[in-house]
């Protein structure tokens, strides 16, 4: 028998185009096309002005004296980014922290692509002195006091300390409170639920005000030290109810597959559980990482001037005083595109390690 | 009750402690070799970074006047910016030596805190701009407006009292900060702005037209601003308020950072004793007997860092009003070295 191959049909006019698109999607029913139409007209009332503001009316160049125009002026912008970008470190050391940037970048990259332990230990270990060094100083370079930091600087120090040094903890508390063992469950779970039922404003209170009290006035405690750490055993609390939930969606089959190799209780953990636990918490841990990336402004009510804060720092300068509104649409923008790439690595993440046989 | 009551006492206790421990704030600031001066996280005129990130305003040339008078050199003092909140613990626990953070002397502050108010270098009050488009020449006439203010300041007690004495009703609208008061007032959602007289200038050259609006000249309520230092400790008391002193006497005696030089040459002993040709004031303050002039020289007196931060040729505009000196009118009256 001969079998012919019928070419598929196109599909009919009327179920495709634009105009079909246009009709399936937005006008289907009266109440569709009327809240399409609301929406376009919010956007047109919206847009165009923003537009107007943001780039064609906006003054770009010049000093503030020769501004004609209504629209944003983002020479505030130029004229106060070194301390958007670094506070008050010094000018003549700027060259530190850009290194320390292009350094972490290539230690990434390094990390990923070799296959050497010894490397990847040496990496492990040598970074966080190194990048300490370099922003804080020690070993010859000048020491920059820490209240001199500021800006996006600032903002990414503690982001970045606070996501590094949360995991593990967060790691460990949640292993803890999945515990057979009732202290450290019970430790764990206390800890858990005491920083969790804190905001984080009133550790940081905490923190700058009420420990200094206790401390002799000789012993002088770093601002940013202790506000990081409050930060971090904060973080480390969610951190570790994310896992948990990650923990908790694991088969019991898993648990008793691992048991019947003789694994120990580490290696069961390392090698069968923690992998998949960590894989499915991955969209929570980054989300919480976000949120912990813009929580950093909450240090501004402890006189920490991070991102945020240098807006309202910068705006009350005598000579440019009344340009809040061009820094905080700035920073949003910035904070905008961190949080965004933040997500998508996540999304990469997730491709990479599922294992899922689909 | 009994546990908040706990808590309380434990406070107070440790607070007393300490400020009890403290004596040597002098030599535990020479040994530092800097000062720590507390200071406000911006605020225009008094202490704001300028585009070069070095601080600048009132408050900040008090700190720096304290500088100049242990150290002979005005840099030698590290700014910590502090929020209302943390001011009097940051201060308290020693993290700062001064604060000069605008702080209104008030009574309960200088007798409960285990704190004294070294001075006034900035005598303030609380004011109102009004448009001028509603013809309004005295607060008295304000009867029914509508006020814009800032949340949680004693600018809303003020206002209530202001009100109420003088029998008038008013509506308020309040905003979370100033900048959006300010917008609130432009965008005419409200008839006044009510905040200090020092901020309402600052607020004033913010507007897009400056001009349309006017600050009243009533001034409803008594906003003395001044250095902080920690009870218990006399020599560093003593210190941080005559380096304010100093800088009076200066500009009384016409001594400026430009002529100082030749001053302390001079025949008159008023200024010698000032500037350390004779006299031993720096000696009884534990100081080096040039402490006043290394203030003048390194910082200026009084008038000169009041014309440079919020004086007339400054954004902020404002007249020196009450804090001229008492020969021309004010009351910035420093006492004689002698």
């Amino acid at each position: 028998m001969i079998y012919n191959t019928i070419q598929a049909k196109e599909a009919p006019s009327n179920t495709k185009g634009a105009i079909h698109w246009l009709k399936e999607n937005l006008f289907s029913s009266i109440l569709n096309s009327i809240l399409t139409i609301m929406a376009f007209y919010l956007l047109y009332m919206i847009i165009p002005p923003l537009i107007n503001w943001m780039i064609i009316d906006a003054t770009w160049s010049g000093s503030k004296e020769e501004i004609t125009k209504d629209g944003a002026r983002w020479i505030f912008i130029k004229e106060k980014f070194h301390h958007f970008v670094y506070g008050f470190y010094p000018e003549e050391f700027y060259y530190r922290p850009n290194l320390a940037l292009v350094l972490t970048f290539l230690y990434i990259y390094i990390f990923r692509k070799t296959n050497n332990k010894n490397i990847r230990y040496f990496i492990f270990f040598s970074y966080p002195i190194i990048i300490y060094t370099l922003v804080a100083g020690g070993f010859g370079l000048e020491h920059i006091e820490t209240h001199k930091w500021g800006g996006l600087l600032l903002t990414i120090v503690v982001a970045t300390v606070g996501i590094i040094v949360s995991f593990p903890i967060g790691i460990i508390l949640a292993l803890g409170r999945a515990s057979n063992m009732p202290i450290i469950r019970t430790l764990s779970t206390i800890y858990i639920e005491f920083f969790r039922g804190v905001p984080l404003i009133t550790i940081l209170f905490m923190s700058s005000v009420v420990l200094p009290l206790f401390f002799p006035s000789e012993l002088e405690f770093d601002k940013l030290l202790r506000a990081i750490i409050g930060i971090t055993l904060f973080q480390a609390a969610y951190i570790a109810e994310v896992v948990r939930g990650g923990l908790q969606a694991i088969p019991k089959g898993q648990y008793e597959a691992a048991d019947s190799l003789n694994l120990p209780y580490w290696k069961s953990m390392g090698f069968v559980i923690l992998p998949q636990a960590l894989k499915i918490s991955i969209p929570n841990i980054v989300g919480s990482f976000i949120s912990l990336f813009k929580d950093t402004t909450l240090l501004l009510i402890i006189g920490l001037f991070d991102l945020l804060a240098m807006v309202g720092l910068t705006s009350t300068d005598s000579n440019w005083l009344g340009f809040e509104t061009e820094g905080y649409v700035f920073v949003a923008l910035v904070y905008w595109a961190f949080c965004f790439s933040m997500s998508r690595y996540a999304k990469t993440l997730e491709v990479k390690f599922n294992t899922d046989n689909k | 009750m009994k546990f908040v009551r706990m808590i309380l006492g434990f406070v107070l206790f440790t607070t007393l402690t300490t400020t009890l421990v403290f004596s040597g704030t002098l030599e535990n600031v020479k040994k530092r070799g800097k000062l720590n001066c507390g200071v406000s996280g911006g605020l225009a005129g008094f202490s704001a970074p300028d585009s070069s990130g070095k601080w600048k305003g009132l408050d900040v040339d008090m700190c720096r006047a304290v500088a100049a008078a242990v150290f002979g050199n005005a840099k030698k003092v590290k700014f910590i910016s502090l929020t209302a909140k943390e001011r009097f613990t940051a201060l308290q626990s020693g993290e700062i030596d001064v604060l000069a953070r605008n702080t209104t002397w008030t009574a309960t502050r200088d007798t409960s805190l285990g704190l004294n108010f070294a001075g006034v270098n900035y005598y303030d009050g609380q004011g109102f701009l009004v448009s001028k488009k509603l013809g309004v020449k005295s607060a008295l006439e304000l009867n029914g407006a509508s006020v814009c203010i800032q949340a949680g300041t004693t600018s809303e007690l003020n206002l209530a009292d202001y009100f109420r004495t003088n029998g008038m009703k008013y509506k308020t609208l309040t905003y979370d900060t100033s900048a959006q008061s300010r917008q609130g007032f432009e965008s005419g959602r409200c008839d006044i702005l009510t905040s200090d007289a020092s901020q309402l200038y600052a607020l004033k050259s913010q507007l897009k037209k400056p001009n349309s609006a006017v600050v009243l000249p009533e001034i409803i309520s008594k906003e003395p601003l001044g250095p902080v230092v920690r009870q218990g400790d006399d020599v560093w008391f003593n210190i941080v308020k005559w380096s304010h002193i100093a800088m009076l006497n200066a500009e009384e005696l016409g001594v400026t950072s430009k002529n100082v030089k030749k001053m302390a040459k001079g025949k008159n002993p008023a200024i010698q004793r000032l500037l350390g040709t004779s006299g031993d004031a720096g000696k009884n303050l534990h100081l080096d007997k040039k402490w006043a002039y290394n203030i003048i020289k390194e910082v200026g007196n009084y008038g000169e860092s009041f014309e440079r931060n919020v004086g007339l040729n400054t954004p902020l505009k404002i007249a020196r009003g009450l804090n001229a000196l008492w020969k021309d009118g004010g009351l910035q009256y420093g006492p004689p070295v002698r």
